[in-house]
C-alpha cells in the first residue's frame, strides 16, 4: 500500500524509449470494503483533470465505494492520480449535495419542486424573448459536462433561442489551446498523443506544471526518466516546480514575457539551420514573415527581457533543434498569460520548422485544463459552431441548419461568438438579463471577482445556477437547479489527446437531482422549441440518442465520431477520434502526412491577426492559398500593460495545487485531499521575504489595484520579484458567497483583461504589493510535496496522508495496451 | 511636386489617429479589450510618425492649398455607453481608412520616384494600418447587434 497523498506519483515502473508503458493498476476502496465485496464495477473515466484516465467505479449496495484504474486503457494503463483516487467518488457522494430545486422568495432561497422552478425559468425566458429577443439570453457552462449535454445545450442556444452569448469556463482553461490550433492548422484537433512520451528524445513543457495538473501523465514521464535513454527535459516556469527539478534547462522567466522567449527560441533554431527546408516549402506558408518577426530576438535580448541567462536560451534551442524526436506540451503558464495565442502558436511553429509533427515522439500537446473541455469546444457550447464548423463559412452554417431543421439565419453567425468576459460585461450593462450558469463557479474562478460578484447580484439579472452544491455563485441565483453528478448519469467525454470515454451510470442521484441533459431537454420541451417542420427541436429520450445525433453532426469532419458506439467504448479502453470507416480503431496522431485542414471549405477558422485579434476574413484567407499547408503565424512582442511599479512592486501569478480541482467543490469534500491543502496561502521568494521581514507562516496582505487577500506566507522557491497564489480558495465552506475579513480567493486581485485572439483571461500577470499583518501561528497550510514546498524545510511538517490515504498499486499485472496503429513502429 | 503635401497630410493624420485611439482608450476603459488594443494601436501610430520624420525633413514641408479640406481631424471627446462606443469606433475607422488610403497613395508616388527609403516605410506602416482598420471592423461588428438591438 502506498500513501498517495505523501507520494503523489506512486511506484515507478521504468521503461525505455520505444517500449510500451508498463501497467500499474491503482485501487482505492472505502474503509472496510474489500475488492471481493464489490457488487459491480461500472465503466467510466476520471473527471478531475484533463488527462481522462479510464477507471471503473466500485458499487456496493447502490452506493459508490471506490475506484480502480483500467489497466487496458490507452490513457493511463491502470493508474490514477490523488484527485481521482480520493475525490471522484467521495467528492460527489456526501450530505452536502443539493437535492431539491431552490427559488428566491423574499430574498431567500427556498426549496421547491421541479415544475415550479422550471415554470419560473420558462416564464422569464419567454417574456424576455418576446420583449427583447434572443440577445437578452446568455449561457455560461463548464468543462465538466458530458458531450451529449454540451450538444443539447448548443442546439438549444443556437437553434432554439438563437443567441451568440454562449461560452464555458473553458474560456479560462483551454480557449488558447483551441485557438492556437485553429490559427496554425486551420482547425481545433490535437496533433499529438500521450504515446509520444514513450517515443520522444526531448520534452519541452511550456508553462505546464504537469506534475501537479496531470499527475498520471507525469508518472509516464517519470517512468521514462527512470529508464534507459531518458528524454531531455526543458521547463519554462517562474516557479521551481517538480518539472523544473527534473529539467536539464529551467527557464524561470519573468511572468508576461513568454512571447519574447519563444521569439528567441524560433530565431535560434532558424539561425543555426536546425530547420527542415523541404518540409517548410511543401507544408507551410509564412516562413519569410516569421523569420523577419523574430530576427531581432537574439539570446541576449531575450535574456534582458525575460530575466534569464542567454546561455540557457541557447541550450534550450539546441535541445529542440538537435533532438531526433521532440514533444512539446503547453498549459496555463502560456494560456493564462500575456499574448497567449501568439506564444502558443510559436510552439506550433517550432515543430513545423523542423517538420516534427504527427510522427512517433514528434508531437504537440496543447493541453486542456478540464476533463471535458474538449467536448465543449467540439459541440460548440463555447459559442463555436458544432463539429469544428466555421461561422464565416455559409456552407458550414447551412449544414447545421439542415441537421437541426431550422433556417440558417436562426443560427447566430453574423459575428464571432460572444466570449465569457464579454457575456459578463453585457450582464453588467444590463443588456443580458437572463444568465444560466451550469457546473461552474464564476464568483471564485473568474478574474477580478469583486466585480463578478457585483454583476451576479445585480437586480436586472435573472440568474439560474445548475450545480451539485450551493456554491458561492449559486448563492446569488434566482433559481438553483440540483444536478446529477458523475457516476449518477450516463454520457461520453473526450480528453486532451482526443480519446473518447464512456461513463456509465453507477448509482442514483440524491433526492430530486437530475442530469444536465434531462434539464436541457425539459427546458427545450417547456419552451416548445421546434424545427421548421413542426417537430420538436430535441426529441431525444436518452444520452445515446444525443450521441447518435452528435455522430451525424461529425460525419466527414476532422472530429469524426461515426465509427464509435457506446458498446465499443465499453471494450476496456477509450478510443481517440477521428474514428470512422477508414479508422475503425481510432487515430493516435494527426498530420503525420503534413496535410492540414486549411483548405477554404475545411477550415474551422479563417484566422486572426495575433497582435490585435482582427479577423482575417474569407477574402484574405482565400488569397493566402494555404490549401492544406500549415500557417506560420506570429505577432510582435508587447510588454504587459500592468507591470510592477513603486506602489505595486511584485508580479502576481495564480495557479493550482495538485490536491485540488477548480474551486474545491469536490476535492475539499475528500478528507484526504482537504487535509493535504486545507487553506489558502501565498508563495514568495527567500530574498523578497527577507527584505519585507516576512517569515514562514506570517499572515500577509497581498493587494492589487482591484482587491486584496489576507493569507499565510509560504517562503518558497518562486522566482524573485514574483508571488504566487492558488486560485481554489473561495468561501463556500464558510457558508458565504464572498469574503469576510479574511479574503482568500486569488482572483480578488486579478485584472479583467484577456488575450485578443483566444479571449482567455490573463490570470498570471498582475502588479501587487505585500505587507505583513501578523506573526505566524504555524507554517503556511501549503503542501510540502510540490512546487509550494518551503525553501527551508525545518519546522514545516511534511505533507502526508496517513492510513486513510493508502492505495493499492499493482505494477505490471497485465501486458500494456497498444495505442491505435501501434506496432508498425521501427 | 505635390508629394510633400501628402506627406505632411499623412504625418499629421497619423498624429490625429494616435490621439483618437487614446481618446477611445481613455473613454472606454470599462471595455478592457478596447482599452488595450487602442493603447497599442496609438503606439503604432506614434511609431509611424517617428518613422516618417526623416522623410518629411528630406522632402520638406509644403503648405496645403486647401488645408481645411485635406486634413483629417481627431475624435474630440469620447461618447459613452454601448452605442457611444460603436460611434466612436466608427469615427476612428473613418480616420484610419483615410490614413490607410493615404499610405497607399504615398506608396504609389514612392514607387514612381523609386525612393527605396520611402517605400520601406510605406510597406511597414501600411501593413499595420490595414490591421488597425481590420481590428476596428472586427470590434464594431461584434458590438453592433447588442448595441443596436438590445442595449438601453
Amino acid at each position: 500500500m502506498v500513501d498517495r497523498i505523501g507520494d503523489i506519483w506512486g511506484t515507478r515502473t521504468a521503461f525505455a524509449r520505444g517500449e510500451r508503458w508498463p501497467v500499474r493498476e491503482d485501487l482505492k476502496l472505502a474503509d472496510g470494503v474489500a475488492e471481493a465485496d464489490v457488487d459491480r464495477w461500472v465503466t467510466s473515466a476520471c473527471v478531475l483533470c484533463s488527462n481522462g484516465c479510464g477507471l471503473e467505479i466500485a458499487v456496493k449496495d447502490g452506493e459508490m465505494v471506490g475506484v480502480r484504474g483500467r489497466a487496458g486503457d490507452v490513457v493511463n494503463h491502470g493508474r490514477l492520480g490523488p484527485k481521482g483516487l480520493f475525490a471522484s467518488w467521495q467528492g460527489v457522494r456526501n450530505g452536502d449535495r443539493l437535492t431539491r430545486p431552490l427559488i428566491r422568495v423574499g430574498g431567500e432561497l427556498v426549496p421547491t419542486d421541479w415544475d415550479t422552478a422550471m415554470d419560473v425559468i420558462v416564464e422569464r425566458s419567454k417574456q424576455l424573448l418576446a420583449e427583447k429577443g434572443p440577445l437578452s439570453h446568455g449561457f455560461y457552462t463548464s468543462g465538466q459536462l458530458f458531450l451529449e449535454e454540451y450538444y443539447a445545450q448548443a442546439i438549444v442556444g443556437k437553434a432554439g433561442i438563437g443567441t451568440p452569448h454562449m461560452d464555458g469556463n473553458t474560456r479560462l482553461c483551454t480557449a488558447t489551446a483551441a485557438t492556437a490550433m485553429k490559427e496554425s492548422f486551420g482547425s481545433d484537433g490535437q496533433p499529438g498523443s500521450y504515446s509520444d512520451i514513450d517515443e520522444c528524445d526531448a520534452m519541452f513543457l511550456y508553462g505546464h506544471n504537469m506534475a501537479e495538473t496531470q499527475t498520471v501523465l507525469w508518472m509516464r514521464v517519470l517512468d521514462r526518466l527512470a529508464g534507459p535513454n531518458p528524454p531531455r527535459l526543458v521547463c519554462v516556469d517562474p516557479r521551481e516546480t517538480e518539472v523544473a527539478r527534473h529539467a536539464e534547462v529551467h527557464l524561470a522567466i519573468r511572468p508576461g514575457t513568454n512571447l519574447a522567449l519563444m521569439h528567441g527560441l524560433v530565431r535560434e533554431v532558424i539561425a543555426q539551420g536546425w530547420i527542415d527546408e523541404d518540409y517548410i516549402a511543401e507544408h507551410t506558408i509564412g516562413f519569410t514573415e516569421l523569420g523577419d518577426a523574430v530576427r531581432p530576438w537574439t539570446p541576449e535580448r531575450v535574456a534582458e527581457t525575460c530575466g534569464v541567462d542567454a546561455e540557457d536560451v541557447r541550450r534550450a534551442a539546441r535541445i529542440f533543434g538537435t533532438s531526433d524526436r521532440v514533444l512539446s506540451t503547453v498549459l496555463q503558464g502560456f494560456y493564462q498569460s500575456s499574448q497567449a495565442t501568439a506564444s502558443s502558436c510559436q510552439v506550433n511553429n517550432l515543430h513545423l520548422l523542423r517538420g516534427k509533427i504527427g510522427t512517433p515522439g514528434n508531437g504537440i500537446l496543447q493541453m486542456n485544463g478540464q476533463p471535458t473541455a474538449q467536448n465543449n469546444r467540439e459541440a460548440g457550447a463555447d459559442g463555436d459552431l458544432s463539429g469544428f464548423r466555421n461561422w464565416e463559412n455559409p456552407a458550414h452554417v447551412q449544414q447545421l441548419a439542415d441537421l437541426w431543421g431550422v433556417h440558417a439565419d436562426k443560427i447566430p453567425h453574423w459575428a464571432p461568438p460572444t466570449h465569457a468576459m464579454q457575456i459578463f460585461r453585457y450582464c453588467e450593462q444590463g443588456s443580458i438579463e437572463f444568465l444560466w450558469v451550469i457546473a461552474t463557479n464564476p464568483a471564485v474562478s473568474m478574474p477580478q471577482v469583486p466585480r463578478i460578484r457585483r454583476i451576479l447580484e445585480q437586480e436586472s439579472l435573472f440568474l439560474v445556477v445548475e450545480d451539485l452544491y450551493l456554491t458561492e455563485t449559486a448563492r446569488y441565483a434566482d433559481v438553483v437547479l440540483p444536478a446529477a453528478a458523475w457516476g449518477e448519469k450516463q454520457g461520453t467525454f473526450t480528453n486532451v489527446n482526443r480519446t473518447v470515454h464512456l461513463s456509465d451510470k453507477a448509482v442514483e442521484p440524491p433526492g430530486e437531482a437530475r442530469s444536465d441533459l434531462a434539464i436541457f431537454l425539459d427546458y427545450s420541451r417547456r419552451m416548445d422549441f421546434r424545427r421548421d417542420d413542426g417537430r420538436p427541436l430535441l426529441d431525444w429520450t436518452c444520452p445515446e440518442d444525443a450521441f447518435r445525433a452528435w455522430q451525424e453532426c461529425t460525419r466527414g469532419r476532422l472530429v469524426d465520431y461515426t465509427g464509435l458506439s457506446y458498446e465499443k467504448l465499453r471494450g476496456g479502453t477509450g478510443i481517440p477520434w477521428p474514428c470512422n470507416e477508414e479508422h475503425p480503431d481510432g487515430t493516435d496522431r494527426l498530420y503525420g502526412d503534413g496535410i492540414f485542414p486549411t483548405e477554404f471549405d475545411r477550415a474551422e477558422s479563417f484566422g486572426h491577426d495575433l497582435l490585435t485579434g482582427a479577423t482575417v476574413g474569407p477574402l484574405k484567407f482565400r488569397a493566402l492559398q494555404a490549401n492544406g499547408r500549415a500557417i506560420l503565424k506570429t505577432a510582435a512582442y508587447s510588454p504587459t500593460t500592468e507591470g510592477p511599479d513603486d506602489e505595486y512592486p511584485f508580479l502576481y501569478s495564480t495557479g493550482r495545487t495538485v490536491y485540488h480541482f477548480h474551486t474545491r467543490t469536490k476535492t475539499a469534500r475528500s478528507r484526504q485531499l482537504h487535509k493535504a491543502a486545507p487553506g489558502a496561502w501565498v508563495e514568495l521568494s527567500v530574498p523578497d521575504a527577507e527584505r519585507l521581514g516576512i517569515e514562514e507562516g506570517d499572515l500577509v496582505r497581498v493587494a492589487s489595484r482591484r482587491g486584496e487577500i489576507v493569507v499565510p506566507a509560504r517562503v518558497g522557491d518562486v522566482r524573485e520579484g514574483t508571488v504566487f497564489a492558488p486560485f481554489h480558495y473561495g468561501y463556500w465552506d464558510q457558508g458565504r458567497s464572498g469574503p469576510g475579513d479574511r479574503p482568500t480567493a486569488a482572483n480578488e486581485l486579478t485584472e479583467t483583461e484577456w488575450d485578443p485572439v483566444s479571449k482567455q483571461p490573463i490570470l498570471k500577470v498582475a502588479a501587487v504589493r505585500i505587507e505583513k499583518v501578523a506573526d505566524a501561528v504555524g507554517p503556511a497550510p501549503a503542501p510540502t510535496t510540490t512546487a509550494s514546498r518551503p525553501a527551508d524545510p525545518a519546522g514545516v511538517p511534511a505533507t502526508v496522508g496517513g492510513p486513510e490515504a493508502e492505495v493499492e498499486e499493482r505494477p505490471r499485472v497485465t501486458e500494456p495496451p497498444r495505442a491505435p496503429g501501434e506496432g508498425a513502429l521501427t | 511636386m505635390k508629394l510633400p503635401v501628402y506627406l505632411g497630410m499623412l504625418h499629421r493624420a497619423e498624429q490625429e489617429l494616435a490621439s483618437s485611439f487614446h481618446t477611445v482608450a481613455d473613454g472606454h476603459g470599462d471595455e478592457p479589450d478596447v482599452h488595450a488594443a487602442c493603447t497599442l494601436l496609438a503606439k503604432q501610430c506614434d511609431a509611424h510618425v517617428a518613422a516618417m520624420q526623416p522623410l518629411v525633413d528630406r522632402y520638406g514641408s509644403q503648405p496645403d492649398d486647401e488645408p481645411e479640406r485635406l486634413h483629417a481631424v481627431a475624435l474630440p471627446e469620447p461618447r459613452s455607453g454601448p452605442l457611444g462606443l460603436l460611434r466612436d469606433l466608427q469615427d476612428v475607422h473613418l480616420l484610419a481608412s483615410f490614413v490607410d488610403m493615404t499610405w497607399t497613395l504615398v506608396g504609389q508616388a514612392a514607387a514612381s520616384l523609386r525612393d527605396e527609403d520611402l517605400q520601406q516605410v510605406v510597406t511597414a506602416c501600411e501593413a499595420e494600418t490595414s490591421v488597425q482598420v481590420a481590428w476596428l471592423t472586427t470590434r464594431m461588428k461584434q458590438s453592433a447587434p447588442q448595441a443596436l438591438v438590445v442595449a438601453g
